[in-house]
């Protein structure tokens, strides 16, 4: 947890999503184009946890970010022939801080259920622009032919998505890296203040609604990045990613993992974009049911998502082996 | 003496409800003042509007001479006006070391800092720590605080308070809902304040009022009906008749 006792060293479990995501590439090449979706998820993910999970802020609408990002790079390439891909990450980081300030402005100064149907509305208004404006965005065709250069002019875009998997991973690490910083950091203890007692940031002298909006902004530029990423991946966007389902299954995918946690926003889109693209070869008709059911075992079962559960069980196993040594010491 | 916090004709009204009328009221540097009056006689709608919590109908308020009515209340804490809160408001997962640090770190302007993780500002733990001793509660720096006794709750409301450096405090019934042993604890506490705080204490427990403040304002049906000393006070007779008396009889 974040707060001025909190210990910030990096711990060895903190390694192994870096581990597993290199063993992956070695030992599972088919899998590759399914890998960097899903480190393109956790990095979405991420920015949603930033702002749900820290700051409490709720939202149905992060995919206007992801869109608006996605969107960026895609034009970029197919418009303007602005190729690189730092710059269109860049451009696309700029777009989602750009919206991310604009509509937080707006929409901040509401809360709850409120806040909840702006955020929706927010997105769904992307989507009709992003609809209607086909000759920028080709509308419910989509932009194809998004080029992407070499990476520092050396590497590749390969057709067996070598590349962009190990791209997307430094793009991830690099993200997770500021963002790990930023949740230990005076400022993320700051969040979880809001979080926690917002009268009471308000008491403390906090201008509680500028800091909503910069963490908000923050995390819009971090959904950006993620979009471009995706689109840059695919080599296409399309209308998929603006709108209530984008944002609503990343909301599934986080709450899965669960929320607050940082790595709530690794195991979420891990476990439900494997699982969806099981069940989808599995039960082609079918695999919603099979995410639906999982949700509800989570919803049932674990409450704070995966990691809640494990994080019970640690407790539990650490309470139980703390008694049995006190056992042992009273017997002596 | 100078005055620190004064409001000049303080009217509040809800639609046909008038909860403050013509409020004048002045608290000196360093003063040890009580609120009192019945219930239901305007005292919460005045710390409200002192706070920035509810924005007066008329009048103003001054805070060291400076304007204040149409400031918020964020702004108006950073101006140097602390308070803590009737029912207990505190970050309540969070450690009593967390719920301190938070307010000394938007003081000293440290809370939008990014980077250098929290747990290495040693200047600012410290004074934390420091802050909690002379509280008496440093042994409950780690726990959580929902899980301290709420007596021990009240002084980390008070601690969080007074780490803002405040030059006026107001204290909403600090000892609300806290066995007696505790409430001498806090009493006590209060005593000990340095004397360059101004002090404005709401509460009802009169012992606790007559032996903390050195002056008394009570509030009758949104207005002064008088103020002086505990003496005076006390010997008011339309004091004892609407306030004294009816606590005696109620």
């Amino acid at each position: 947890m974040s707060g001025y006792s909190a210990d910030t060293r990096i711990r060895w479990t903190e390694w192994l999503p870096w581990l597993i995501a290199l063993a992956g590439f070695f030992l599972l090449p088919e899998y590759l184009a399914l890998g960097a979706r899903i480190l393109i998820y956790i990095l979405f993910a991420l920015s949603l946890d930033l702002i749900l999970g820290y700051a409490g802020i709720i939202t149905l609408g992060h995919s206007a970010f992801f869109g608006l990002g996605a969107y960026t790079a895609g034009i970029l390439s197919t418009k303007l022939g602005i190729n690189d891909p730092f710059l269109q990450l860049a451009a696309a980081a700029a777009a989602g801080a750009a919206l991310g300030i604009v509509t937080g402005a707006v929409i901040l100064r509401t809360r709850a259920l409120t806040l909840l149907m702006l955020t929706l509305a927010i997105t769904a208004i992307l989507l009709e622009v992003a609809n209607k404006m086909s000759s920028i965005t080709g509308g419910a065709d989509g932009l194809s032919g998004v080029q992407v250069n070499r990476i520092l002019g050396l590497f590749r875009f390969d057709i067996f998505g070598r590349t962009a998997f190990l791209y997307c991973l430094v793009v991830l690490f690099i993200a997770w890296f500021f963002v790990r910083r930023l949740i230990y950091s005076p400022f993320g203890a700051m969040l979880t203040g809001i979080r926690e007692n917002t009268q009471r940031m308000h008491a403390i002298g906090a201008p509680v609604y500028w800091r909503l909006v910069l963490v908000y902004t923050l995390s819009a530029t971090l959904a950006g990045i993620a979009g471009a990423l995706l689109t840059q991946v695919n080599q296409f966007v399309g209308l998929n990613v603006l709108g209530f389902e984008p944002s609503g299954e990343l909301l599934v995918m986080l709450i899965l993992g669960g929320v607050g946690r940082l790595y709530g926003a690794f195991i979420g889109p891990a476990l439900y974009l494997v699982a969806q693209d099981y069940l989808a070869k599995q039960f082609p008709e079918y695999w919603y049911l099979g995410i639906g059911t999982l949700l509800i075992v989570v919803v049932l079962f674990a409450r704070g998502g995966i990691l809640g559960l494990a994080d019970k069980y640690r407790q539990a196993w650490l309470a139980s082996s703390k008694r049995g040594s006190s056992a042992r010491a009273s017997a002596r | 003496m100078a005055r620190i916090l004064e409001t000049r004709q303080l009217c509040k009204s809800f639609g046909a409800l008038t909860v403050a009328e013509n409020i004048d009221f002045a608290l000196e540097t360093g003063a040890r003042h009580a609120l009192i009056g019945p219930n239901g006689a305007g005292k919460t709608t005045f710390v409200n509007m002192l706070t920035g919590v509810l924005r007066p109908t008329s009048g103003s308020i001054l805070l060291a001479g400076e304007e204040i009515t149409r400031t918020n209340q964020a702004a108006r804490v950073r101006k140097g006006l602390g308070r803590t809160f009737q029912i207990t408001s505190l970050f309540r997962s969070l450690t009593t070391l967390d719920n301190v640090a938070l307010a000394v770190a938007e003081r000293e302007g440290i809370a939008v800092r990014m980077w250098r993780p929290a747990t290495r500002y040693s200047e600012l733990k410290d004074e934390c720590m420091s802050l909690l001793a002379t509280l008496g509660i440093a042994e409950d720096a780690a726990a959580a605080v929902q899980d301290l006794p709420y007596g021990r709750q009240r002084l980390v409301e008070i601690a969080i308070a007074l780490a803002l450096k405040p030059k006026v405090l107001l204290l909403d019934e600090p000892a609300a809902g806290v066995p007696s042993h505790d409430s001498q604890l806090i009493l006590q506490q209060l005593e000990n304040l340095s004397s360059d705080i101004a002090v404005l204490i709401i509460e009802h427990d009169m012992d606790l009022v007559f032996r903390f403040a050195r002056r008394i304002t009570v509030l009758v049906q949104g207005q002064v009906l008088v103020e002086g000393t505990p003496q005076e006070i006390a010997a008011d007779p339309r004091v004892r008749s609407v306030y004294l008396g009816e606590a005696v009889h109620g």
